[in-house]
C-alpha cells in the first residue's frame, strides 16, 4: 500500500468496523520508499475472506492486494524471548533447547538469556510451550509476514 | 425577496480595490511564475474544476479562505446556519444535477457538525468534497483551539480523506479528492486543511488529469460475463428487472428503458432508484422492499431471473434473505466489487458501469438474435396483473381529515409530476415515495441509506440553487422540519422559493407506526408536544406560512403554495394522526408475507 501517514489505520479501521478480526499485522516499508507491504492474518468462511478481499481492494491506499493462502507461500514470524535462568544446569538445557529450535542467544545476563526465533507460528508456539519450569520473563512476536513460493512475485 | 443589500460587502470590496486588482492579474498570468497562497490556490483551483457554489459556513480556521473567497466573484459561497446544512445542501446539489458538491467549513465544531451530512452521503454514493478547515501542521496533536482529528472521525463514512500538510501538494490532493469523489462508485472525500498551508505560497497550475496508481475503477464489464447474461435471459420465463441508485448516478435510463422494453420483463425500483426508470411505463411495478408495493414483492418472490442494476440489495429491501427470491437466478451490475454477492449471492456478477454495461448487454443480444419468449411473458404478466389488480396503495378518503396519500396524491397533480420532490425521514418519505410518480432521474432526493431526519430542507436548498426556474418541493413531516428549520433563514438571504410540503400528524410518525404495531401501542416519546406555530414561524423568518385542515381545502392550498412562485411557502397540512405505511412487510419477513392494509 501506499506509504502515507493514515494507511494502516484505514486498515485497522475496516476490520473492526466490519466486525473482521485481525490475527496478526505486520507492516514496514519496501525497497520502494513510497510503498509499504503489510500482512494481514484473517480467519474467515470464504464468503468473508471475499468480502474482505473486496472491502480491502476498495481502499484508495492498497495498491495491490494478494491471498497467499491461494498458492504455495512461505510465512515467518519473528520472537524474541527473555527467560529467567535460574541454575547452571537450566541454562545447559535452554541452550540446548534453542540449538533444536534453531534459535540463538541474543543477549545474557547472570540470571538471564535473551532468545531469538524465527519460523512458522507453530514453531513459535512450541518453543514457548517447552518451557514448562524455566520462567518466561517477555516474550514479543513480530507477527506473520509472508512470501509466495516460486519466482512469481507482488509487484506493481 | 428583500435582502438587505450588502453594504458591508461593497464597503469592504471598495478598500480592497487595489489588492482586487492584483488578484485579477493573478487569475490572467496564472500559468506564468505567479505564487499564490494556498487560500487563493483553492478559489482558482475550485473555479478552473468548474465549481459553482460553495456551501459554507466561516470560522477561525478558514479566514484566510473566505478572505480570498471574498476577493474574487467565481465561485458562489453559500452561507447556511448550521454545517450539517451545508452538507446536505451541497448532496441536494449533487444529486439533482450529477456534479460534485462542495463543502467548506471550519475545524473543531464545524467539521463535526458536517459529519451526519458526511455519512448520509457516503451511504447513498453521493459525489461530494468536504474541505475541512484544521488548526496550523505546529498545533496538530497539542489540542489546540477548536482541534479534532477530522481525518481520523471522517475516516469510516468518506470514500477517502485527506490532510493537506505543505502548500506544495495542495493542488494535486484537491485534484485527487474530485476525481475519487466523481469517478467509480461516487461517495463524499474530505480534505483537512491547516490554516498555515492556506497562507503559505505555492506555484499554481491547474492539472487536467491526473493518475493514481492505486485508484483504477473498472467501467466495461468482462465480455464473457454479458455472454453469460445474455444467454441467461434468453432462457427465462419470469424474468425481472431490479434497479437502484447505480442508474440514476450513471444518468443510465435511458439505456435502461430500452433494454426493458427488449426484454419486456417488469422492472422495479429501489427507492434510491425511483425515476431511474419512468412510472407512468406500463411494465413499471412499483418500488419494491419493505413499503414496496404488491406487485413488485410478489414479482420478486416469483421470478426465475433477476436482472439487478446498480442496486445493492439492502436489507430493507431483500427482508428476510434466506426468503428472498427462492427461485430467481441473478445477474449483478454493479461498479462496486463489494456490494455484488454482499448480502445475496449471485450468479452472474458483472462489475462495471451501468451505462456501459446496459449498452453492451444489448449489443449482445441483438447478435444473439435474441426474442423475447412472447409465451411464457405472457403468462408471467397475467400473474402480475392478478398482483396489481390489489391496489395495494388505494387508500381510504376522508371528508373531515386530511390522509396524507390524498394529499401527496394532490401535490403529484398540481406539479403535474413534474417536480423537484426532496424528503425528510419517516411515513411521509415513504408516502412521497409510493405517491409521487417519478417519470425521470434525479428528481426523487432523498436519505435512503442512512435515513437522515433534516436532510429534506437543506437538501432542496442545493436542488433549487441548481434548477431556479424549477418547481422543488420539500417533503417533510413537522419532526424532521425542525432538525434544520434553521435553514428558513439561508432560503431567504439567498432568495430560494422552496415549498415546504409538511404533512403534519402530531407525531414521530414511523416511530408511532412500529410502536403500534410492534410494542402494543406503547408510543413511548413519540408524541411531538408543543410543537410551533409553523405559519408564524414561516413568517417570522420572513416567508408565507398557510395551513389548512380540510380535505376540501388540500387542492386551493397545494395551488396557491405553487402560485407563489417567488417565495417559500411553508405549507403546513393537519394529517390523520393514526394513519400508517402499508403494504409493510415486518422484521424478519419474507417479501412474500407483507401486511396489507
Ligand atoms: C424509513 C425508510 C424506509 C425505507 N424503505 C425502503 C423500501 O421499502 N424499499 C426500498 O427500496 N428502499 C427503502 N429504503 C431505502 C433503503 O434503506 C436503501 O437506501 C435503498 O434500498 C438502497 O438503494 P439501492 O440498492 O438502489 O442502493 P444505492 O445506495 O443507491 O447504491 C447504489 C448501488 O449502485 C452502485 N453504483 C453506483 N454507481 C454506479 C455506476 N456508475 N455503475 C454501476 N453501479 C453503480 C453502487 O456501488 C451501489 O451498489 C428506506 C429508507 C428509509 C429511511
Ligand atoms: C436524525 C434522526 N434521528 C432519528 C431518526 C429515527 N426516526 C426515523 S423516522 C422518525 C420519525 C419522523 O417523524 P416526522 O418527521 O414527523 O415524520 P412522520 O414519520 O411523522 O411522517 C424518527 C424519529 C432518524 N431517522 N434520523
Amino acid at each position: 500500500m501506499e506509504n502515507e501517514a493514515g494507511a494502516l489505520s484505514r486498515v485497522a479501521g475496516l476490520f473492526s468496523a466490519r466486525g473482521y478480526n485481525i490475527e496478526s499485522l505486520t507492516v514496514a516499508p519496501t525497497e520502494d520508499a513510497t510503498l509499504s507491504r503489510l500482512t494481514l492474518v484473517t480467519r474467515g468462511s470464504d464468503e468473508i475472506v471475499e468480502q474482505i478481499t473486496k472491502q480491502l481492494n476498495k481502499l484508495i491506499d492498497v495498491v495491490k492486494l494478494m491471498d497467499l493462502t491461494e498458492g504455495p507461500h512461505i510465512e515467518r514470524e519473528m520472537m524474541m524471548i527473555k527467560v529467567k535462568t535460574s541454575s547452571n544446569d537450566s541454562r545447559e538445557e535452554i541452550k540446548r533447547l534453542v540449538d533444536i529450535f534453531r534459535g540463538r542467544i541474543i543477549d545474557v545476563t547472570a540470571t538471564s538469556y535473551t532468545i531469538e526465533l524465527t519460523g512458522k507460528g507453530e514453531k513459535l508456539d512450541a518453543f514457548i510451550n517447552s518451557f514448562d519450569k524455566t520462567p518466561i520473563l517477555e516474550t514479543v512476536r513480530s507477527g506473520v509476514s509472508g512470501i509466495s513460493r516460486g519466482s512469481k512475485s507482488l509487484h506493481i | 425577496m428583500p435582502k438587505s443589500p450588502d453594504s458591508r460587502a461593497f464597503f469592504l470590496g471598495a478598500t480592497n480595490g487595489a489588492l482586487s486588482m492584483i488578484r485579477q492579474l493573478h487569475y490572467k498570468k496564472r500559468d506564468c511564475d505567479v505564487k499564490l497562497t494556498g487560500a487563493e490556490i483553492l478559489t482558482h483551483f475550485l473555479h478552473d474544476e468548474g465549481v459553482e457554489f460553495l456551501f459554507g459556513y466561516p470560522g477561525g480556521a478558514v479566514l484566510h479562505i473566505y478572505d480570498a473567497l471574498h476577493r474574487q466573484d467565481k465561485v458562489k459561497h453559500i452561507l447556511v446556519r448550521h454545517e450539517q446544512a451545508a452538507t446536505h445542501a451541497a448532496d441536494g446539489y449533487a444529486r439533482s444535477t450529477g456534479k460534485p458538491g462542495v463543502v467548506l467549513v471550519t475545524s473543531g465544531p464545524g467539521a463535526t457538525n458536517a459529519v451526519t451530512g458526511i455519512a448520509t452521503a457516503y451511504m447513498d454514493s453521493i459525489p461530494m468534497v468536504v474541505i475541512t478547515g484544521q488548526v496550523p501542521t505546529s498545533l496538530i496533536g497539542n489540542d489546540a483551539f477548536q482541534e479534532v482529528d477530522s481525518v481520523g472521525i471522517t475516516r469510516p463514512c468518506v470514500k477517502h480523506n485527506f490532510l493537506v500538510k505543505d502548500v506544495k501538494d495542495l493542488t494535486s490532493t484537491l485534484k485527487k479528492a474530485f476525481y475519487v469523489a466523481t469517478t467509480g462508485r461516487p461517495g463524499p472525500v474530505v480534505v483537512d486543511i491547516p490554516k498555515d498551508v492556506t497562507a503559505e505560497t505555492a506555484d499554481y497550475i491547474y492539472p487536467k488529469t491526473i493518475e493514481m496508481r492505486s485508484y483504477n475503477p473498472v467501467v466495461k464489464g468482462h465480455s464473457g460475463q454479458i455472454k453469460k447474461a445474455t444467454k441467461m435471459i434468453a432462457s427465462s420465463k419470469r424474468p425481472m428487472f431490479y434497479t437502484g441508485g447505480g442508474v440514476i448516478l450513471d444518468d443510465a435510463s435511458k439505456a435502461l428503458i430500452e433494454i426493458a422494453h427488449m426484454v419486456g420483463a417488469p422492472v422495479t425500483n429501489t427507492s434510491m432508484g425511483l425515476g431511474g426508470y419512468p412510472a407512468s411505463d406500463k411494465q413499471f411495478v412499483g418500488m419494491l422492499g419493505m413499503h414496496g408495493t404488491y406487485e413488485a414483492n410478489m414479482a420478486i418472490s416469483n421470478c426465475d431471473l433477476i436482472i439487478a442494476i446498480g442496486a445493492r440489495f439492502d436489507d430493507r429491501v431483500t427482508g428476510n434473505i434466506e426468503k428472498f427470491a427462492p427461485y430467481a437466478k441473478i445477474i449483478h451490475v454493479d461498479i462496486d466489487p463489494s456490494s455484488i454477492s454482499k448480502n445475496v449471492k449471485v450468479d452472474v456478477p458483472i462489475v462495471g458501469g451501468v451505462n456501459s454495461v446496459l449498452k453492451a448487454l444489448l449489443k449482445q443480444l441483438k447478435e444473439d438474435g435474441y426474442k423475447p419468449n412472447k409465451a411464457a411473458l405472457k403468462d408471467w404478466w397475467k400473474q402480475i396483473e392478478e398482483w396489481r389488480s390489489k391496489d395495494c396503495l388505494a387508500y381510504k378518503t376522508d371528508t373531515k381529515i386530511i390522509k396524507p396519500q390524498f394529499a401527496l396524491d394532490t401535490l403529484y397533480k398540481v406539479t403535474k409530476g413534474d417536480a423537484f420532490v426532496t424528503s425528510d425521514v419517516g411515513q411521509h418519505q415513504m408516502w412521497a415515495a409510493q405517491y409521487y410518480r417519478f417519470d425521470k432521474p434525479r428528481r426523487w432526493i432523498n436519505s435512503g441509506g442512512l435515513g437522515t431526519m433534516g436532510f429534506g430542507l437543506p437538501a432542496a436548498m442545493g436542488v433549487q440553487l441548481a434548477h431556479p426556474k424549477a418547481q422543488v418541493a420539500c417533503v417533510t413531516g413537522e419532526g424532521s422540519i425542525q432538525m434544520n428549520i434553521q435553514e428558513l433563514s439561508s432560503c431567504l438571504q439567498h432568495n430560494l422559493p422552496i415549498k415546504i410540503i409538511c404533512l403534519n400528524n402530531g407525531f414521530l410518525g414511523m416511530v408511532r407506526q412500529w410502536q403500534e404495531f410492534f410494542y402494543d401501542s406503547r408510543f413511548s416519546h413519540s408524541y411531538m408536544e408543543s410543537l410551533p406555530d409553523f405559519v408564524k414561524l414561516a413568517e417570522a423568518y420572513g416567508h408565507v406560512g398557510i395551513q389548512v385542515t380540510k380535505p376540501g381545502d388540500v387542492e386551493a392550498a397545494i395551488k396557491e403554495t405553487f402560485k407563489l412562485k417567488d417565495r417559500l411557502v411553508f405549507l403546513d397540512i393537519l394529517t390523520d394522526p393514526t394513519e400508517n405505511v402499508y403494504p409493510m412487510v415486518p422484521a424478519g419477513a419474507g417479501l412474500d408475507e407483507m401486511i396489507l392494509i
